[in-house]
């Protein structure tokens, strides 16, 4: 097991550096200074060589490379361009919070709800329950997060109460539990589907096995059969979808959070990207793609974990 | 005795020889049999016909469209809701909704179609030469993948964007740029298997180059898997580029694109709702479409399957 630990681990290291190498790049790349250049900057070149060496803009790029990656360590991003008296750090820190929220929620709702849909329709393959279960998650897998989302508020926010005059949900915001429903739910929808599927799929493929049989001819009640036997293995292969989920809720979470106006990193990304923001985009993009990073490792260790077949591979 | 029986097999003869001339001669082919498979398939023949339609009004939009793509009808009209003559409404800036879906249309196809050939044109030869080859080249390549997926493909979408500005030739350079990793994968895995087949190593023997095995004899029969994967890849494009225009780093106005309608139309949606409605609907019916097709697909050509 420790071996297997041990491997992983190496293997995380030269990955977040990977990761961190490349968005460096591609953002240096990235004409946009800190003088806009669309503005009217009418800077004389004494004045922009003297803001370049300010900024430590003048220094070849892996000395600027490495004096980020120090820097960041110590939480310290820079300023944004945006909010000029604003520190990058200051913002992540107030905005990461509420999307962490909004994506711990979603995945329970995926994760709950899809394992229950899954196990439903395996249980009653061919029949009504499966149909239904297959159908709807092919359609949450289908329909964009965030066209969902508004099909959502178009539905809750102005038909609904047009016709009924229930009016329950606000057109945004992160106020109160009400606002937190709707956003879950769009968020969550797609990767409640994917969870669907593989459970299901998962647990036709274990009731089939000859254990499951044993355990039937041994005289054991169906309820027991299933939960105690079934259901512990059979969910074991959807705990390697948690990583690729993990990583379609972080992306998901931008535009999700731009239709129903959460003040979440999302959001201020979306923003970010659109002001060209590059101090911001680039603490973002190494944000996500680090925590992304930790979280596949975690996902593995702990399919090592419960998996011996895996660990001694 | 030994007569009569004779007799008996020979009309029985007989009798089959006259059933196989009455019944039509079918050639069991593997596209034949596919077709058929998928034509039992009634969600898969919907999201088939969607998408023909689809093509369709795409193809012909310019004749189709009542009014230009960034036509501006008349100040007075903006905003109008559905009518006669306005099916779908019209926009904020006062450009016929409809005539915009249509070139809407055109652009998620398009964007859905080239960045899968450039998924395509990147992922095969990577993933022949690291499935063929196999030892080292595999490592190195496989190491190089890697590092592509590492990071997600809607990250790396928008930073690409974010370095070479808007406009559809950089959308679906951008994702075809990322999105070919899966592919690569699974032609690897399918050189992998075909490597060891027996026509394979005959052909190596009687001195054939890889290239030439590669293009003549292992291409061809990994042909499904690839097809499935290209139909699947289609939605995901369209929906990067769709959520790429949603806020507003995608497609710019006045060139249209479905995305770009909805999130605009969301700006507007305390007054008018139908400036989202129809884009919104739009892009799920595509995607759901493509992804019926897919599956279908996916059931018709598994060679596995004997009915």
């Amino acid at each position: 097991m420790l071996s297997f630990v041990i491997r992983r681990v190496l293997w995380f290291i030269p990955t977040i550096l990977m990761v961190s190498i490349v968005t460096f790049l591609l953002i240096h790349a990235t004409p946009g200074s800190p003088f806009q250049p669309e503005g009217a900057n009418n800077l004389r070149p004494e004045d922009i060589e003297r803001i370049e060496k300010q900024y430590g803009l003048d220094k070849p790029l892996p000395v600027q490379y490495a004096n980020y990656i120090w820097k960041a360590m110590q939480g310290d991003f820079g300023e944004s361009y945006q909010r000029r008296s604003q520190q990058v750090g200051d913002i992540i820190s107030r905005t990461f919070p509420t999307s962490f929220h909004l994506g711990v929620m979603a995945l329970t709702f995926a994760a709950v709800g899809g394992v229950i849909l899954g196990v439903l329709a395996a249980v009653n393959q061919n029949g009504p329950m499966d149909y239904f279960s297959v159908t709807l998650a092919v359609l949450f897998y289908s329909v964009p997060n965030f066209v969902l989302a508004i099909l959502l508020i178009l539905a809750f926010v102005f038909w609904i109460p047009g016709w009924t005059g229930l009016d329950f949900f606000n057109l945004g915001g992160w106020e109160s539990p009400r606002d937190w429903i709707l956003p879950t739910i769009a968020l969550g929808a797609g990767p409640l589907a994917i969870i669907a599927r593989y459970t299901r799929s998962s647990m036709i493929d274990v009731i089939r096995s000859d254990y499951v049989r044993t355990a039937r001819a041994k005289g054991l009640a169906e309820r027991k059969v299933i939960v105690k036997h079934v259901l512990k293995n059979a969910l074991i292969p959807v705990v390697t979808l948690l990583g690729p989920l993990l990583a379609a809720l972080a992306t998901g979470s931008f535009f999700v959070e731009q239709v129903f106006a959460i003040p979440g990193m999302g959001k201020f990304f979306i923003e970010s990207m659109r002001a060209k923001d590059q101090p911001m985009i680039l603490a973002v993009v190494l944000l996500y793609g680090v925590f992304l990073a930790i979280m596949n490792l975690l996902v593995d260790l702990a399919y090592g974990a419960i998996d011996p077949r895996i660990r001694l591979n | 005795m030994a007569t009569s029986e004779r007799n008996e097999q020979v009309s029985q003869a007989q009798l089959l020889a006259e059933a196989a001339e009455a019944a039509p001669s079918r050639q069991a082919s593997l596209w034949g049999d596919a077709w058929r498979r998928l034509i039992r398939n009634r969600l898969a023949v919907i999201g088939m016909v969607i998408v023909v339609m689809l093509v369709l009004l795409a193809v012909f939009a310019p004749l189709l469209a009542p009014y230009g793509e960034g036509e501006v009808i008349h100040e007075s009209l903006v905003l109008a809701k559905p009518s006669w003559y306005f099916p779908m409404g019209v926009d904020q800036n006062g450009r016929d909704v409809f005539s915009r879906m249509l070139y809407g249309a055109r652009v998620s196809l398009l964007v859905g179609v080239v960045a899968q050939l450039i998924v395509l044109a990147i992922a095969l030869p990577v993933g022949s030469v690291a499935g063929y080859f196999g030892g080292r080249v595999d490592n190195y390549l496989m190491r190089a993948v890697d590092v592509v997926y590492a990071i997600p493909q809607l990250l790396l979408v928008l930073l690409i964007v974010n370095l070479r500005g808007p406009g559809i030739a950089n959308i679906f350079l951008a994702i075809g740029l990322t999105g070919w990793v899966t592919m690569a994968r699974l032609i690897r895995g399918q050189m992998l298997m075909i490597r060891e087949q027996e026509y394979v190593k005959a052909s190596r023997v009687a001195g054939a180059g890889p290239l030439y095995i590669i293009v003549r004899h292992m291409l061809p029969n990994s042909m499904t898997p690839i097809i499935v994967a290209l139909t699947f890849g289609i939605p995901v494009a369209i929906f990067i580029e769709a959520a790429l225009s949603f806020v507003g780093v995608g497609i710019r106005p006045p060139q249209a694109s479905w995305g770009q309608m909805v999130g605009i139309g969301q700006q507007y949606i305390r007054s008018v709702q139908h400036l989202m409605l129809f884009p919104s609907l739009a892009i799920a019916l595509t995607m759901l479409a493509f992804t019926f097709l897919g599956d279908g697909l996916r059931d018709a050509l598994d060679v596995r399957l004997n009915d």
